[in-house]
């Protein structure tokens, strides 16, 4: 017996293979397209199209930032782990091109006054854009030093109008299997889920980042926006963010369901707490060949060392 | 299932070449790699990743072999298992040796500190010792000196080692990635289960039909061709 079942796809969805083979020319002139949309709205920051990405304009240099040699462009942004991609080292290179980061969203609700939502665009001139190059040590043992361009996250807090309830900050990263095909596997507990608590959100250190190497944000390195938490284990840092919920009470984030003894709320970086699997005393910094000591708190011990006073940091890892 | 298909003892040759050939395509691989800067942003990650890789797709193909034989009958094959063995021991030391030179650079404190405490470093480390001695003695003279039935049940770790190597696996990557070696212990489990399945039937009074496979090996001193006239 023959069923007959409708196809998946109508054949008007399907893309004309010229439209499909053009896609590139299509995602640049779009790129273009919101680039003059930027400079025709008297927009801060000023952005132009760059052979590897479009630059964004009038960015400030940072006191915070480190004096380390940044690791090469193609390294940053050809390694990672971005798993909503895949689970290799290179998936998110490869697949990220689905991301579709015009028109975005991120709404901020939870213990605040009011639930709000703002456009990306509307974001990128809440203040002066900086460059703070920062030290990236992630919890498998390797790290990097990257140029990210964004601004503090507490200039989203302040916008927030949080209510006295709120000690946490909870950021949602988007969840898109059509966008982002490896959702659909169950390897984590989907959207994936991050948190700060309020005053290490705060901290002049922690950032949103929009750009990387003076330019846009790269699809791979969670475009549009990303939380940076320098001083955090790389996974803490969620990417491609589209809600940002306040809450009264410490979020259990999709790493402490995954592994609740591998990975806890904190996860600063910390020499002497290994990962039950591993050892952290030591890292691959990328480009390097003989790995090198872990800093407490990878290096920013000194600016956020007292967030943490009487705390011990092997029961809260 | 029986495929006719038996080399001539130049053909035979001509299939081994082949196979030892591509056996070092993994490892060119990553020479050609080196030398031209493609082997990603963490080469030394992706050096010890790939000799790994290689060293269990080498033990999956090795105990493929006999499942392989008994079900075509292409006796043969087992001339091809000793070099895929050695293969796989030879990826497992290139694999050590990363671990050893390239990730750690002969750091022995560290060294010694994760065989004792790091357990997937611990059961990997022994899933290696227990290929040397499967190594040292693949030659004809081994086996010789050894006899059959023993070098037989010494060389029946690999099972055991095939099992550490998956727990090796396991528990070095993180839940994103186990897909990895899900698909290895899954393939591992195929290859045992076989094993296991024949042995019970073998325990059978009555086998319901004769098991051609069950058979011992043979060991010659010279080629059984030659010897048995084909």
């Amino acid at each position: 017996m023959l069923i007959r079942r409708p196809p998946d796809v109508a054949p008007s969805e399907i893309t004309e293979p010229a439209l499909y083979a053009g896609r590139r020319k299509f995602i640049k002139a779009a790129g273009l397209g919101s680039v003059a949309g930027a400079l025709g709205m008297s927009a801060t920051p000023l952005l132009a199209q760059t052979t590897r990405g479009t630059r964004i304009e009038g960015v400030r240099k940072s006191p915070l930032s480190t004096g380390e040699k940044p690791t090469p462009y193609e390294s940053v942004t050809s390694y990672g782990n971005f798993y909503e991609f895949g689970p290799d080292k290179d998936s998110p290179a490869k697949n990220a091109h689905r991301l579709r980061t015009r028109p975005w969203t991120v709404s901020v609700e939870g213990e605040v006054k009011r639930p709000q939502t703002f456009a990306i665009d509307d974001i990128l001139k809440w203040a002066p854009l900086e460059e703070r190059i920062y030290r990236m040590r992630c919890v498998e043992g390797w790290s990097m030093v990257v140029p990210w361009v964004g601004f503090p996250l507490s200039e989203l807090i302040k916008r927030a109008e949080i209510t006295g309830n709120a000690k946490f900050v909870e950021f949602i990263t988007l969840s898109d299997s059509e966008q982002m095909p490896y959702v659909r596997t169950p390897v984590l507990d989907w959207p994936y889920l991050e948190a700060l608590r309020l005053d290490e959100a705060m901290h002049p250190l922690a950032i949103l980042a929009v750009g990387l190497y003076g330019e846009v944000l790269p699809k791979q390195n969670g475009a549009p926006l990303r939380l940076v938490v320098p001083w955090k284990y790389g996974f803490k840092s969620a990417k491609s963010i589209i809600k940002i919920r306040f809450v009264s009470d410490a979020p259990r984030t999709s790493w402490m369901r995954a592994g609740p003894r591998e990975y806890g709320f904190y996860s600063n970086v910390n020499p002497d707490v290994e990962h039950p699997r591993w050892s952290q005393a030591q890292e691959r910094r990328l480009g390097e060949f003989l790995k090198r000591k872990t800093l407490p708190f990878n290096g920013y011990a000194e600016q956020v060392g007292q967030l943490y006073s009487g705390m011990d940091l092997r029961t809260y890892f | 299932m029986k495929i006719a298909f038996t080399p001539s003892p130049i053909q035979l040759s001509a299939i081994r070449a082949a196979v030892f050939v591509v056996a070092l395509l993994p490892l060119s691989w990553l020479l050609y790699g080196g030398l031209t800067d493609g082997l990603g942003a963490n080469p030394i990650e992706f050096i010890t990743h790939q000799t790994g890789t290689w060293t269990f797709n080498l033990l999956l193909i090795t105990l493929t072999i006999t499942p392989l034989r008994t079900l075509t009958r292409m006796h043969w094959l087992l001339r091809l298992r000793r070099m895929l063995g050695l293969f796989c021991f030879f990826y497992a030391a290139l694999h050590f040796t990363t671990y050893l030179w390239l990730d750690q650079f002969f750091d022995l404190h560290a060294i010694a500190r994760d065989i004792f405490k790091r357990p997937f470093i611990t059961v990997g480390f022994a899933a290696f010792v227990l290929l040397v001695p499967l190594a040292a003695t693949s030659s004809n003279r081994a086996i010789r000196q050894l006899g059959g039935k023993r070098w037989q049940s010494l060389h029946r770790s690999v099972y055991l080692i095939g099992i550490f190597a998956a727990i090796h696996y396991f528990w070095l990557v993180k839940i994103t990635a186990v897909i990895y070696p899900l698909s290895y212990a899954a393939l591992l489990a195929l290859l045992l289960a076989w094993r296991i399945k024949r042995r019970i039937a073998s325990y059978g009074p009555y086998p319901a039909k004769p098991v051609v496979s069950l058979l011992p090996i043979q060991f010659f001193r010279s080629r059984p061709e030659e010897k048995t006239g084909g």
